[in-house]
């Protein structure tokens, strides 16, 4: 496709809202609003707030919210074309660089939406749960540039593998309740803070970190984080010529995956393509009721979660399973409802690659990019590598977020397996003592950049 | 018509909860059978599920020691037709369950191969013809709300199963009537905000909940903190016509499970409690109660 036949190229500025959840907050068979009954009013409530100000910008809501996105997020973030990639796997390799917005991940994008819309309803308290913390700290971060009470709910075990983003949330001024239910990660987060909702609905909104939950939250989020494909789609028709013949992003719940594609989703000359954590292995242990994996689009199967219809890793009698990934954000056994759809019609198309793979894709792009990208940003760039072929001519792939809240993970999984490509990093044994403190040590290691 | 409309009928009635198969699936046996003893004219048996968002930790204890103990759906099932009580019984789980019980095999197979996956109804129609063949009479599913219930109501209303619907304190309005509608047996009054879990006084928000439903005629239990007689008295005298209590006698079954205590000594505590909810709530519809030393209640059936 060449730059003169993409006269839908300049869409509207509010294009984003075309808003393909039915009025049942349906897509496809998936979707819908399974959640307790003392919810319900507040999700009427906020429907209708999504209506009026999202889609319909009453108040000018999208100008404010746009506004403080450039202002104060950063926005709009470089599509960089990644030279050495680009030599590498012999075709044109760009990176949309969410790593660069404010709190160096994707997640402001929905966070800051969130909570202005929050005021805008008149609530005075945020809750919101976190897996990796970079939901929690950009929902931290939006509560008080709004000034808004916040309170975080984090799965303790992602607690101690997120310490900086835990001090972050902390230092924004947010309260963080570890979650010790369950195995304490992002699924035992999540129904906590339902349940913090459902006690304190009248005063409180639930920003919902990703493209989960009931409608309207998973159309709302992708309005919010389509800002990513808005700008994508503009700048690689600037920079390419032309529209890419392939969108990579990885996918967890997959709120920076809806964001990168969905203004492409009408693009039929691009593939889009979301990788998911393979994590050790796709077999699933029914006994154990664990699935080594994060791969719900993948392996999973038909089930209700979290107040939406979608696919899940569960086991034969549909108790949901413990999910795993080397990353946090992506360590989540559902996925949203409209990923799942437009896998099931054959628009979006689910791969995965494995935590060793993910690790080196780490560190690939540590060392020939200059970029240290966060673990789920990672399992993006593995599937670049595992199938380059694949992809056409011209590639977009979403950095969904900076990896420097992964440092303290990353050195102990690359001690405890072979990563081929992993720099010596001996001189840190023993752990960083502070995730900033790898600096000076390892020219190959360096992690701050505040 | 199921069996739960007539158990209100003879004053206030005392709907105990237990999830089954908490500590393990013979104990379990024994405590909702000395709840029958105790008083209970209608039964909630919870079928654990992994994520249990309207729970509090209490319940959510109760699930974490059933699952590990085993309990599945069909194990669930095996229980109820194993159960030697005589008062009608209510089935309360979350969708997921419901969902994706039974011909999973046949499901999976056309999942994979594509094909569309079979008919909405045909989901919960498996679970519900399985409940009535060992004996249950209806269901409560905390995260079904109205908008999504049709094709578990269409099951229900094939094989005469009722459908209980929760009503929250933020029910109101047009809302309200559109759920009233379509509640059978009774109504699960939410006496307050929040998840499940016992409490020491009795929200505000319970009598002006019942102050809504009054114009409506079906049975309306009182659920969410009640754990003393005394609670229970209030609650029914402001209206109620019957109290459900799950937490606080789930507490029971943890302390005694904590303990290691023998399961007879847990019965009988646990049958003592019924029989105090019991008799609160029927003091609170104004009839005394004699308790006799075998601890029979010769409950009065007039009603003030």
């Amino acid at each position: 496709m060449s730059s003169d036949t993409t006269p839908d190229g300049e869409r509207d500025g509010d294009g984003h809202a075309d808003s393909r959840a039915r009025a049942d907050g349906k897509f496809g068979r998936y979707g819908g609003q399974y959640v307790p009954e003392a919810l319900m009013p507040a999700i009427e409530e906020l429907t209708d707030a999504y209506e009026r100000y999202v889609l319909e910008n009453e108040g000018g809501f999208m100008d404010e919210f746009r506004s403080r996105l450039a202002d104060f997020g950063g926005r709009p973030t470089p599509l960089q074309r990644a030279d050495r990639l680009s030599e590498r796997y012999d075709r044109e390799v760009y990176l949309k660089r969410e790593d660069l917005l404010h709190g160096g991940a994707h997640k402001l994008n929905n966070a800051l939406g969130q909570v202005l819309l929050a005021k805008y309803m008149g609530k005075e308290r945020i809750v919101a749960e976190t897996g990796a913390g970079q939901h929690g700290t950009a929902t931290a971060m939006a509560a008080a540039h709004l000034d808004l009470p916040c309170e975080i709910y984090m799965g303790e075990r992602d607690t101690r593998r997120q310490r900086p983003n835990v001090f972050r949330m902390r230092i924004n001024g947010a309260e963080v309740n570890p979650v010790t239910t369950g195995r304490g990660t992002l699924k035992e987060a999540i129904s906590e803070t339902m349940r913090d909702w459902a006690t304190n609905v009248e005063d409180t909104h639930y920003v919902i970190g990703s493209v989960v939950g009931p409608h309207p939250f998973p159309a709302m989020v992708r309005d919010f984080q389509s800002v990513i494909s808005e700008e994508a789609r503009e700048q690689v028709q600037e920079k390419a010529g032309r529209l890419p013949d392939s969108v990579v992003a990885c996918a967890g719940g997959g709120s920076n995956t809806m964001g990168a594609f969905a203004e492409f989703v009408g693009d039929e000359g691009t593939d889009l393509v979301a990788v998911e954590a393979g994590g050790s292995s796709l077999d699933v242990d029914e006994e154990a009721g664990v699935a080594p994996n994060s791969a719900s689009l993948s392996t999973g199967s038909e089930g209700v979660l979290h107040g939406a219809r979608t696919k899940l890793l569960q086991d034969r009698d549909g108790q949901i399973m413990e999910s795993h990934s080397v990353s946090s954000g992506l360590d989540y056994a559902g996925v949203g409802p409209e990923l799942a759809h437009l896998v099931d019609e054959g628009r979006v198309r689910a791969v995965n690659v494995d935590d060793d793979a993910a690790l080196e894709g780490f560190h690939r792009l540590s060392q020939e990019e200059g970029i240290i990208p966060a673990l789920e940003t990672a399992h993006a760039f593995a599937h670049l590598h595992e199938h380059p072929e694949e992809l056409g001519e011209v590639v977009v792939v979403n950095v969904s977020g900076r990896g420097d809240k992964d440092l303290e993970t990353v050195l102990e999984e690359t001690e405890q397996r072979e990563v081929s490509n992993a720099p010596d990093l001996s001189v840190l044994s023993g752990g960083l003592g502070g995730a900033h403190g790898a600096g000076d040590a390892d020219a190959d290691a360096r992690g701050g950049d505040e | 018509m199921s069996r739960i409309p007539e158990a209100f009928e003879g004053g206030p009635a005392f709907v105990p909860y237990l999830a089954v198969g908490d500590p393990d699936y013979e104990s379990s046996k024994q405590y909702v059978e000395a709840l029958a003893r105790g008083g209970a004219d209608v039964i909630e048996l919870g079928l654990p599920f992994s994520e249990p968002i309207a729970e509090g930790p209490t319940i959510q204890g109760a699930v974490v020691r059933s699952l590990s103990g085993g309990m599945t759906p069909e194990r669930f099932f095996e229980f109820v037709a194993e159960l030697d009580v005589d008062v009608p019984l209510v089935c309360m789980t979350y969708y997921n369950l419901i969902y994706r019980y039974g011909g999973s095999e046949a499901r999976r197979a056309s999942e994979a191969s594509g094909e569309a996956a079979s008919e909405e109804a045909d989901r919960p129609r498996a679970f519900v013809e399985r409940a009535k063949e060992v004996g249950i009479d209806g269901f409560v599913v905390p995260d079904l709300p109205a908008e999504e219930a049709d094709p578990l109501r269409e099951a229900c209303d094939e094989f005469d199963l009722d459908l209980v619907f929760i009503v929250a304190p933020t029910t109101q309005g047009e809302r309200l009537e559109r759920i009233m509608s379509q509640v059978s047996g009774y109504v699960y009054v939410q006496a307050r905000l929040g998840v499940t879990g016992a409490r020491d006084d009795v929200s505000g928000q319970t009598d002006e909940s019942l102050g809504r439903l009054s114009q409506w005629d079906v049975p309306k239990a009182v659920g969410f903190g009640i754990k003393t007689g005394e609670q229970a008295e209030r609650i029914v005298r402001g209206g109620a016509d019957g109290i459900i209590v799950g937490s606080a006698l789930v507490d029971i079954v943890a302390e005694g499970a904590a303990d290691g205590e023998d399961a007879e000594v847990v019965a009988d505590r646990l049958e003592a409690k019924a029989r105090e909810l019991k008799t609160g709530a029927m003091r609170g519809a104004g009839v005394e109660t004699e308790e006799e030393d075998d601890g029979q209640e010769v409950p009065n059936p007039e009603r003030t």
